[in-house]
């Protein structure tokens, strides 16, 4: 093992380059402590996000050797070429406001858009609404419900790239939790937010989300039950 | 028709283009594994017309399988053409759909053509 | 924005989706012509015979050995796909990537061999 790591770090915005850093190599480094390293002691000007650094936040998401990864989870070892190399840079599909730091915001307006927010009827003076955890519905929400929004699916869906309004799997992904939760009130609502032209029929089962998911939820999972459901209703009229 | 309306019109169509897709798939299932056999059967000891004339000139089912499958090919064929056109080509939707609809036409015309041809040889 | 390469794609699921495409698009551009082949029947057997004996060329043969691998391919793709869409869950159903591999692979051995034997 050698005792350095050739690293090469996104500088710049969407238009930038790639800038080599020598780092000391460690046991049990990390790819974030990697670039940690580097903003602490050799750059200060290299601009990246964390927060949680244990694998619970996705704060710390980036393209680690051409894919999609939480940095704090991802082990150098698992992932340093035989020639110590390693190259980091930002998650792939969004707006690049400098170096390693992405601009979200596409990203979670795609959530909203596909209904993925939960509307209830009942108030706090009304009795808890009771849901059989064992039942099909359930069982398919819980499959899908561990989401915290990383971008890691996003990044790592071609259809995301050649469909710029593609709502994308993590947000479709939430709307099939919230279709499957039988307190929501706006179930049409959200069919029709997620049929269309940006919706659950232009995914293409590629897999690279359900890949690359650090939480291992299968969005193609969740989208082809979108696509049952939406086919459903729009056949009985319904949507 | 405003804007809310548009989209959920076009919504239904997308969702109806997915269900089309997948029914003339399953069709074709059958067809496709039907055709292997055939044509593995078919091409032992060489190809003739003769042949394949003997199989199906005047033989309703083969006329009614082919048929078949030529009607579903028009279907499935030009729905996975228009996805390829607007990510690959990066054309428009209507485009995609216009592009794809007169490849369904030249699939049913010239398909069924062939059908007639193959059951009538030209008697 | 940045875009990905084959670093992102290189997994089984991928390969399985550019297979199922390129052979869709190869099988759906092929059809005209194999219609328009066979519509030479109309001729009676004479038409379809001068075809079929220009068809004896060994490039013509080995195009129709790939046709038949591609069309068993893209069926069980598309048989997977179907499973992932209608049936049951059972993750991405890699265990069918390489089966279909397999099916894809007997099925045009076996065509080779019914065109050599």
């Amino acid at each position: 093992m050698s005792t350095t790591l050739d690293v090469s770090i996104w500088r710049g915005r969407d238009d930038g380059r790639f800038v080599h850093y020598e780092v000391p190599r460690r046991d049990s480094q990390t790819v974030l402590d990697v670039v940690t390293h580097v903003q602490r002691q050799l750059d200060p000007t290299l601009s990246y996000r964390f927060a949680c650094r244990v694998g619970m936040c996705g704060s710390c998401a980036m393209t680690v050797n051409g894919q999609a990864r939480w940095t704090c989870r991802t082990h150098v070892s698992k992932v340093v070429g035989s020639d110590g190399r390693l190259e980091v840079a930002p998650l792939a599909h969004l707006p690049v406001i400098k170096d390693l730091a992405t601009d979200m915001s596409g990203f979670f307006d795609k959530w909203a858009r596909a209904q993925g927010q939960f509307s209830g009827s009942r108030t706090r003076h009304d009795e808890f609404a009771r849901v059989q955890p064992a039942s099909a519905e359930r069982q398919a929400a819980d499959a899908g419900i561990e989401c915290i929004g990383c971008a890691v699916c996003y990044a790592s869906c071609d259809v995301v790239a050649q469909r710029p309004d593609y709502l994308g799997p993590a947000a479709l992904n939430r709307a099939w939790t919230l279709v499957n939760d039988e307190r929501d009130t706006r179930q049409t609502e959200r069919l029709r937010a997620v049929a269309g032209d940006a919706g659950c029929h232009a995914c293409h089962t590629q897999g690279s989300c359900t890949e690359r998911c650090p939480k291992q939820i299968s969005p193609t999972q969740s989208i082809a039950g979108l696509k049952r459901t939406v086919a459903r209703a729009a056949i009985r009229g319904k949507l | 028709m405003n804007g809310a309306s548009a989209s959920h019109a076009l919504g239904v169509a997308q969702a109806r283009r997915w269900y089309w897709q997948r029914i003339s798939a399953m069709v074709l299932a059958l067809c496709v594994l039907g055709h292997l056999a055939v044509m593995i059967y078919a091409v032992r000891g060489g190809l003739t017309g003769a042949e394949i004339l003997g199989r199906t000139q005047g033989h309703w089912g083969f006329a009614l399988f082919y048929g078949t499958f030529v009607l579903a090919c028009s279907v499935h064929v030009p729905l996975g053409l228009a996805s390829i056109a607007r990510e690959w080509l990066g054309m428009g939707e209507t485009a995609a759909l216009w592009l794809a609809r007169a490849f369904g036409v030249l699939l049913l015309v010239s398909g069924l053509r062939a059908v007639v041809a193959v059951f009538t040889a030209g008697l | 924005m940045r875009r990905n390469d084959i670093r992102a794609h290189n997994h089984p699921a991928w390969w399985a989706y550019l297979v199922h495409r390129l052979s869709g698009l190869a099988l759906g551009l092929f059809l005209p012509l194999h219609f328009w082949a066979l519509g030479r029947a109309l001729q009676g057997e004479p038409g379809l015979e001068t075809f079929l004996r220009f068809a004896d060329h060994p490039l013509v043969k080995f195009a129709e050995w790939t046709l038949v691998l591609l069309l068993a391919l893209h069926l069980a793709g598309g048989l997977r796909l179907l499973l992932i869409e209608f049936g049951p869950w059972n993750g991405l159903r890699k265990n069918w990537i390489a089966a279909g591999a397999g099916f894809g692979l007997a099925t045009s051995l076996a065509f080779a061999l019914a065109l050599l034997g």
